[in-house]
């Protein structure tokens, strides 16, 4: 390639957004349904669930039985194209730590596969810091957010429960699923166990969504992480981004790797520059007003790289704080089995692909050797066989009689071994915590020097440690497991130890990454004011989990939705004061 | 969307729902099925990375003509035909096995090594391979190898490579038509889940639960 031309586009643009997850997506929703003429660039190829998912395919129709592959980590049927690798789109860390990064591209980014678990965020996450002096506040509060959960809640649909707990929002919910059996267990011994659970809370179409004749109600095959045919559950491609396109304003650039914002000699935004995936060839695209719904960790590598005389730090960062203040939730797991369930009688248990049953943290701060807190997300029952089934009977079958009531020597072959097969399908239960882990201005991300990707784009370098407090809830999850397992009768491993953190999963792993371009009301230690718009430059704007200042034990996904959607309706209202 | 809109987008037409749901249960009538394996499903939500690759994998073969006989002789053992279902290699359990350790080369050396073990105590104490001992001697050395708390030193890495080769064989089996139909799981398909049915929360007394 010897000649680089770069193809500017004549049309300008009443918006462009960045990306088209849950928050590219809100505000490419809200914006076209007012009228603006908005392009979307999605760094992967189009994708609408309803052709492209493998969602009730068998086991059997993948040679691998469903096994993950280096290119779908959370399984051969999974809807996310990308994983913790891509080819040619490295990503480092320094200082011998560890950061791992999820990334989808495609349509919908990760909402395709995520768990559809949805919360709101509680008043004490927005505002925790009188609770332990730990923490920035959020620039807003509960009550500023709550009207948008609301309408989040109605146009997307959610099931749950009311329940007026402390710092766990209600919202507004079709029927939640009923427990499977292996839950029933496990509320019955959380509850011995002083644990409370309640019904789960996700973004499953349960029943038929009032005045929405686009998305079908939920079959209930438990395989939301596939993506969904009838767009029974929430994502974006098929809830907000291809809704959108129909309204004739909102035109999508797949395969569109975004390189830069541009802006003027003022230092406002012109457009972004991007690399077509297709044809190799650079581009440039106008517009009045760029929206960044990149994921946290691509939103900052974008302003990073956004260099100019006006923005010598990067775009939107006079305060050096972009990429700063990354945060993972953090998580720990345990499971077992149900003796008391072998032999079971076999009917239809796939249920919903998101949480049946869900246990909200209520311990408050009590003296804990750790701030905040965290919720556990329980499952099993008799799912569908995949690659692992089976595996490890010879850990199982020697600890319970067999049929005629002797003891059986564990591992075996032949008939009797075959007949425990099906004696303990269904057995196994699982449980996971996901904790509130501290924002902290030393673990970041920033552009790595020395390294770009294949586009020439320079890459992300992560620096994150868990700190004592992570590590000490991990620990608290892991007694909580123990205590409630025992209440349920199950057969079950010693707990985590020190060892391994307690089985703290690695930063990154749980996929909330959040808080690398934060908000705030001081320009001095936030990049973006309480309406996600930057400081530094009025016409830009972040819509996707980067804006977090602290991220509660909450999943970040329902968060991200109502920002965007505020953040959306303040760029229209500021429009109308002719503003931006 | 209403539900007969649902399944229409299933690509499913009211009429033929009940077809569907046929086609959706495991084929009850055979105890063999075809054990040529076929990409992933049909090519549709596969990045063309991924076509790529499982066509290559598919026609890598690992193990040779004797360790693939091994394994064919080993999974029926682990898995025998019975009133209920049919064998491991009736669900096409060995070619699983082949596929499975190209694309996962982790259980190569393990699956290899295994087998030479294996066909080395039978020459030690047969004078034969594995394959070529009577049934009776298969089951006398599968004995030693496949009862990990009574094996007695020295049957170590036999114990290993068998626990590695049955649970490749149950997982193998339980998610081939055969074996899902075999452990009776009724899900994948169109459905209205109204909760454990009262007769199962009677069982467990979880009526109040």
């Amino acid at each position: 390639m010897n000649d680089v031309q770069i193809k500017k586009s004549a049309t300008p643009y009443d918006a462009i957004v960045v990306g088209s997850g849950a928050g590219g997506g809100m505000a490419g929703y809200v914006l076209a349904n007012a009228g603006l003429k908005v392009l979307m660039l999605e760094a992967g190829p189009f994708f609408d669930p309803k052709k492209d998912s493998m969602q009730l395919r068998w086991p059997y129709e993948s040679p691998r039985r469903g096994a993950s592959t280096n290119t779908r980590n959370f399984g051969d049927f999974d809807g996310a194209f990308g994983g913790w690798e891509l080819d040619g789109e490295p990503y480092t860390t320094k200082d011998k730590t560890e950061f791992y990064w999820f990334r989808s591209r495609m349509l919908g980014g990760r909402t395709n596969h995520w768990g559809r678990i949805s919360l709101r965020m509680g008043p004490d996450d927005f505002k925790g810091h009188h609770i332990d002096g730990l923490t920035d506040d959020w620039p807003i509060s509960y009550d500023d957010v709550k009207p948008f959960y609301d309408k989040v809640d109605r146009m997307i649909g959610i099931y749950g429960t009311v329940e007026n707990l402390p710092n766990e929002p209600d919202g507004i919910y079709l029927p939640p699923p009923k427990p499977r059996l292996n839950e029933l267990f496990i509320m019955k011994g959380a509850a011995k166990a002083g644990v409370k659970v309640i019904p789960g809370r996700g973004s499953v179409l349960t029943e038929a969504l009032p005045n929405n004749k686009e998305r079908g109600a939920c079959f209930f095959c438990g395989q939301c992480s596939r993506s969904c045919k009838v767009y029974g559950d929430f994502s974006s491609s098929s809830a907000l981004v291809i809704p959108a396109i129909k309204t004739g304003n909102l035109k999508v650039i797949p395969n569109a790797m975004v390189r830069e914002v541009l802006t003027d000699k003022n230092g406002q935004a012109t457009g972004v520059s991007y690399i077509s995936k297709d044809d190799m060839q650079e581009y440039q695209v106008s517009a009045k007003i760029v929206v960044l719904g990149a994921s946290a960790g691509e939103t900052a590598r974008l302003l990073l790289n956004s260099k100019s005389a006006a923005h010598p730090g990067g775009l939107a960062n006079s305060s050096g704080v972009v990429g700063k203040y990354i945060h993972d939730s953090t998580g720990s797991s345990a499971g077992g089995w149900l003796p008391q369930l072998m032999d079971r009688k076999r009917y239809n248990e796939d249920g919903v692909g998101s949480i049946h049953i869900y246990g909200p943290w209520m311990n408050g701060n009590k003296k804990l050797p750790f701030p905040r807190g965290y919720h556990i997300e329980f499952g099993g029952g008799m799912g569908m066989p995949e690659y692992g089934f089976g595996w490890g009977i010879e850990d199982m079958n020697g600890s319970v009689p067999g049929r005629d009531g002797k003891p059986k020597d564990a591992g075996g072959f032949g008939a009797s071994l075959k007949d425990d097969y099906r004696r303990f399908y269904g057995v196994g239960f699982g449980m996971a915590g996901r904790g509130t882990a501290i924002a902290r201005a030393d673990n970041y991300c920033e552009i790595d020097p020395t390294v770009v990707d294949k586009f020439g784009i320079p890459v992300l370098r992560f620096h994150y440690k868990w700190s004592d407090y992570e590590i000490q809830q991990a620990k608290h999850m892991q007694d909580t497991f123990q205590s409630i397992m025992h209440e349920m009768g199950a057969v079950y491993g010693p707990p985590e130890g020190k060892e391994t953190n307690y089985g703290l999963e690695a930063p990154g792993r749980i996929i909330h990454e959040v808080g690398t371009v934060r908000m705030g009301d001081d320009p001095k230690t936030s990049a973006l004011n309480k309406y996600c718009q930057a400081h530094d430059c009025n016409n830009l704007f972040v819509v996707d989990a980067s804006p977090f200042v602290q991220q509660g034990d909450k999943n970040a996904t329902w968060t991200i939705l109502a920002l965007s959607m505020r953040t959306a309706e303040y760029i229209l209202s500021q429009r109308k004061k002719l503003n931006v | 969307m209403n539900r007969r809109d649902s399944l229409k987008a299933l690509g499913l037409g009211t009429l033929s729902v009940a077809a569907f749901l046929e086609s959706c249960k495991p084929n009850g009538e055979k105890l063999a099925e075809d054990t040529t394996l076929k990409p992933s499903g049909d090519e549709v939500g596969r990045l063309p990375n991924e076509i790529e690759r499982d066509k290559k994998l598919m026609a890598a073969k690992f193990f040779d003509d004797h360790e693939m006989a091994t394994i064919t002789v080993l999974a029926d053992i682990i898995i025998p035909k019975d009133e209920r279902s049919g064998s491991a290699s009736d669900a096409g359990v060995p070619a699983f096995i082949q596929f499975i350790v190209n694309d996962m080369p982790e259980h190569q050396t393990p699956m290899r090594g295994g087998l030479r073990w294996l066909d080395l105590q039978c020459l030690n104490r047969y004078g034969k391979s594995f394959v070529d001992v009577s049934s009776q001697q298969q089951i006398e050395m599968v004995t030693e190898i496949a009862y990990p708390k009574k094996a007695k030193p020295g049957m170590q890495p036999g114990v290993s490579f068998f626990n590695l080769m049955r649970n490749l064989t149950a997982t193998g089996f339980y998610t081939s038509k055969i074996g899902i139909q075999d452990i009776g799981y009724m899900g994948n398909t169109v459905a209205k889940w109204t909760g454990v049915p009262a007769d199962v929360l009677k069982q467990y007394g979880m009526e109040n639960v």
